[in-house]
């Protein structure tokens, strides 16, 4: 039974992951990104870490792939633009990424430890919860800092992009964009009534 | 625990190697911040598979930070493409190359 569900769940991911980076569309390419974060989710309760499963459905799924999408929408994004040249030719790209899994792999086949049992309140809320507060007390504040830190930072950068986007219409032709609210904030300087 | 761990971490291996690939040949920012994010997946399986081999909570705490950690950079990324589009119209890692000098 575990094994059939591991194996439905290894396909599902893997088949996530090549859609993640092969899809044309960017909305494809986070469809397949959920599946395959789904897909983990159910590999963590095989391996009895429920509340990691749970994060990973909610903050996964649910925030981040969101998060994805509301951008795609923001941006009206398009795949990538056609190209003669690239940093990376794809087929070099490949071979390079089929030696790394190889590698991996081969690191991977190498684990022979058997796994103990555990009690039934492994990897449960509560015994999770007890080492984030208990030996984990003082990286856990530092991750809510950091947490704080993502959402200062991402509302100081909301407010620069509104400056950015409305400066591009009042610069003359031939500013380049970084350079216009300086020029704006010249003008304003020179006594010139906004608006 | 009847799938022998070597298997999730042969799957978590193949899902890292996926992450590299989109990094190296996607141009969109976006697609290469999925691919990262796709990454740091395939460490956090193989971080609850050697915790349950351990019998020890620390690997699943570990994933935890590595949630944290992810959703903030996630915020702050998409924040700065969100800026860099504004500014220039394109999502694409390959024009926006000014670090370059």
């Amino acid at each position: 039974m575990e094994a059939v569900l591991f194996a439905i769940t290894a396909v599902l991911g893997v088949a996530g992951g090549v859609g993640v980076i092969a899809a044309r569309q960017p909305v494809h390419s986070a469809l397949g990104l959920l599946l395959a974060l789904l897909s983990l989710a159910v590999d963590y309760l095989l391996l009895d870490a429920q509340f990691v499963a749970v994060l990973q459905v909610i903050i996964y799924a649910g925030a981040i792939v969101v998060l994805f999408v509301f951008i795609i929408m923001l941006l009206r994004a398009t795949g990538d633009a056609p190209r003669a040249r690239t940093a990376v030719p794809p087929r070099a790209a490949a071979a390079l990424g089929a030696v790394l899994a190889a590698a991996l792999l081969a690191a991977a086949l190498t684990v022979r430890t058997e796994p103990g049992g555990v009690g039934a309140d492994y990897g449960t809320v509560e015994q999770v919860g007890r080492a984030l507060f208990g030996p984990y007390a003082l990286p856990f504040e530092a991750a809510s800092i950091v947490l704080v830190v993502g959402m200062i930072g991402a509302v100081a950068l909301g407010k620069r992009a509104q400056a950015i986007a409305v400066a591009p219409a009042r610069a003359a032709p031939g500013v380049r964009a970084q350079d216009a609210p300086a020029s704006r904030l010249a003008a304003g300087g020179a006594g010139e009534p906004e608006g | 625990m009847s799938v022998p761990a070597p298997l999730y971490l042969s799957l978590s291996a193949v899902l890292f190697a996926l992450g590299t690939v989109g990094v190296l040949v996607r141009r969109s920012a976006l697609i290469v911040f999925m691919s990262v994010e796709l990454m740091l997946n395939a460490v956090n399986l193989t971080f609850v598979t050697f915790a349950r081999l351990r019998g020890g909570v620390d690997g699943q705490v570990l994933v935890f930070f590595v949630l944290v950690v992810a959703a903030a950079e996630v915020v702050i990324g998409l924040a700065i493409i969100v800026n860099i589009f504004r500014a220039r119209e394109t999502v694409d890692v390959d024009d926006v190359d000014l670090l370059r000098g």
